[in-house]
């Protein structure tokens, strides 16, 4: 008896010490305080790797609220090496445990730096990571007029163009369930709306009614697209179907701008004006009455997004400056400002913002994780780059 | 007694075991698969764009504005930027109001339009670069219909005026500053004539 419980009593007492600490830690995470803005990053060592996978696992780790520190102050110490394939393990410090060992093949290194990024987001937030993710934005070699539409990973690597018009062009938008975009171009004159099949690359005529045609954006099953145009005499808010067929007016503003839909497609929320003020607003996807978003202390609303999770509204304030502003979309909260900059669209986690913002008379795209507020500049591709829309769906 | 507590410590160890099983995770293995990036986007040869979709009845809940006839009305006509480019209309900041100091210039179109019933007008409303890039597609936009909307208590026909918005993407003046900002707060008037040869509008045929 006495030799079983020499043996067995300390074997028993490290598994419940490894396993209280597991649980201690879940207690952690689950009550990771997430506060706007104010959310302090979670602290990890990273050790082993070199060149763009080092890159690429800081960048993606930083604007998902990730901080580096030496592996002894580290909560989670990430480690590996990247000579051929990336390997990778990520320790927990305080549980003693290993929550992630694997190793990449194939493609690029960078991709494999990407999917390492992504698993070590999961194992330690249970959330699906960014680091696989695409965005669509706008590039015009000057700060106004022509270009063209790209597309390129979240990071702003591996661009490609899906415009060769040298037209201006504006506002693309993803269409959830196909790989493609709607956008505004004038590149037969007059602004209208396209949309581009980027597997085929074909495109066609979705909006093109006298007036003005722009701002398109898809609804989240891809079976709808909102949009403004101006053929009844007002810049008002319009709902068709995905290839612009019955279409429908849904607002009688003075100057409605900027449409985005609600994850449930019930809504579509916009920029309005009223008695000279401008407003945030929603109205019913199938038409009804338009009810005010307040946003009291961001002044000057535009450009709203709707995170998909559904309990944010991103946008623009204006006053003397641009500011990235996030307000709960029930109304609860008053909006929270975080950065500068302007035209946020929300990451398919609901927690990382893509937007433009200032430097000179140009634009850069900027990632910001909206907890931390931990923010970084996306790589350039032309002089100007604006009005990004990031993919929703994760699957390409 | 010794069994029953071997039993148990070996029960509860298993327990344990089944329980941590799950985070000490083998070395996996993920292969990267070649075609993540969508393939590139060509262009048709000979990008043929086919028309827009017709005209649909749109239920309009409290119309505001007057309508605008479809781009087919104006696209072919011959575009003369000169004849009108002194009557340009300039805005307050952030203001699609016409103020009074531009009716002169708004008058001064309305002649142009009586003298030659053949032709038609295009207004391209435009704002300063202050402002979001869409918000600023919308104020042009109705910088424009409000020149439209101007013209027609001056009785032009509003079924020849159309409008479009560069937002702040054509400013006239690339400066950064006040003097640049007011000269880019405008509607610019195009002249739209028939081109060449083409027949003279019904109403105006046979006297």
């Amino acid at each position: 008896m006495k030799n079983y419980l020499k043996i067995c009593l300390p074997l028993l007492c490290a598994i419940f010490a490894a396993n209280f600490g597991y649980s201690q830690n879940e207690i952690t995470i689950t009550h990771e305080i997430t506060v706007l803005g104010n959310t302090k990053p979670i602290p990890v060592s990273l050790d082993g790797f070199s060149g763009e996978v080092a890159d690429v696992l800081k960048f993606d780790l930083y604007v998902q609220g990730f901080s580096f520190v030496t592996p002894d102050a580290a909560q989670y110490q990430i480690s590996g090496s990247n000579d051929g394939n990336v390997v990778g393990r990520v320790a927990d410090k305080f549980a003693r445990t290993t929550l992630l060992t694997r190793s990449y093949t194939g493609a690029s290194l960078r991709r494999q730096a990407h999917a390492f990024a992504d698993d070590i987001v999961f194992a330690v937030t249970g959330k699906k990571g960014i680091g696989q993710t695409k965005i669509a934005f706008k590039a015009q070699p000057s700060g106004n007029g022509p270009g063209e539409v790209y597309v390129s990973d979240f990071d702003g690597h591996n661009p490609q163009a899906v415009t060769h018009d040298n037209a201006i062009v504006s506002k693309p938008s993803w269409t959830p369930g196909r790989l493609g975009l709607y956008y505004n171009s004038y590149k037969l004159e007059n602004p209208d709306i396209f949309y581009s099949d980027l597997s085929t690359g074909q495109r066609r005529v979705v909006a093109r009614y006298g007036g003005s045609n722009f701002s398109p954006a898809a609804s989240p099953d891809g079976s709808k697209v909102a949009m403004i145009l101006s053929k009844d005499g007002s810049p008002d808010v319009y709902v068709s179907g995905a290839d612009g067929s019955n279409l429908k007016r849904l607002t009688t503003g003075i100057e409605d701008s900027s449409p985005c839909w609600s994850p449930d497609g019930q809504w579509v929320c916009f920029a309005t004006k009223i008695a000279g003020r401008r407003l945030l607003a929603k109205v019913p996807a199938d038409g009804g009455t338009v009810q005010v978003i307040h946003t009291a202390g961001a002044p000057n609303p535009t450009e709203p997004d709707w995170s998909p999770d559904g309990k944010w509204i991103a946008f623009t304030s204006q006053t003397s400056e641009f500011d990235i502003c996030v307000v709960s979309a029930d109304g609860s909260a008053p909006p929270t400002v975080l950065v500068r900059g302007q035209d946020p669209s929300w990451s398919p986690n609901s927690r990382t913002l893509v937007f433009n913002h200032s430097v000179g008379y140009l634009q850069t795209l900027s990632v910001l994780d909206v907890f931390t507020k931990q923010v970084k500049d996306v790589g350039r591709i032309a002089g100007s780059d604006s009005e990004p829309a990031w993919r929703k769906d994760l699957n390409l | 007694m010794k069994t029953k507590l071997i039993y148990s410590l070996a029960f509860m160890l298993a327990v344990s075991l089944a329980a941590t099983g799950c985070r000490h995770k083998p070395v996996n293995v993920t292969p990267m698969q070649a075609g993540m990036t969508p393939p590139p986007p060509t262009e048709p040869s000979a990008p043929t764009l086919p028309p827009g979709p017709p005209m649909n009845p749109v239920e309009t809940p409290t119309a505001t504005g007057i309508p605008m006839g479809s781009q087919d009305l104006y696209e072919n006509m011959v575009q003369d930027r000169a004849a009108l480019a002194a009557y340009t209309v300039h805005f307050a900041y952030d203001s699609a109001v016409i103020r009074k100091s531009e009716q002169a210039n708004l008058q001064s179109i309305a002649q142009a339009l009586a003298a030659d019933p053949n032709t038609k007008l295009l207004v391209e409303g435009n704002c300063d670069e202050r402002g979001t890039e869409e918000y600023n597609r919308s104020l042009g936009e109705r910088r424009a219909l409000a020149a439209r909307e101007a013209l027609a208590k001056l009785n032009v026909d509003p079924s020849r005026v159309f409008t479009r918005s560069y937002g702040k993407d054509k400013p006239a003046d690339s400066g950064h500053d006040d003097a640049a900002w007011q000269k880019n707060r405008r509607d610019d008037f195009v002249l739209l004539h028939p081109q060449s040869g083409s027949p003279a509008p019904a109403s105006m045929g046979g006297s």
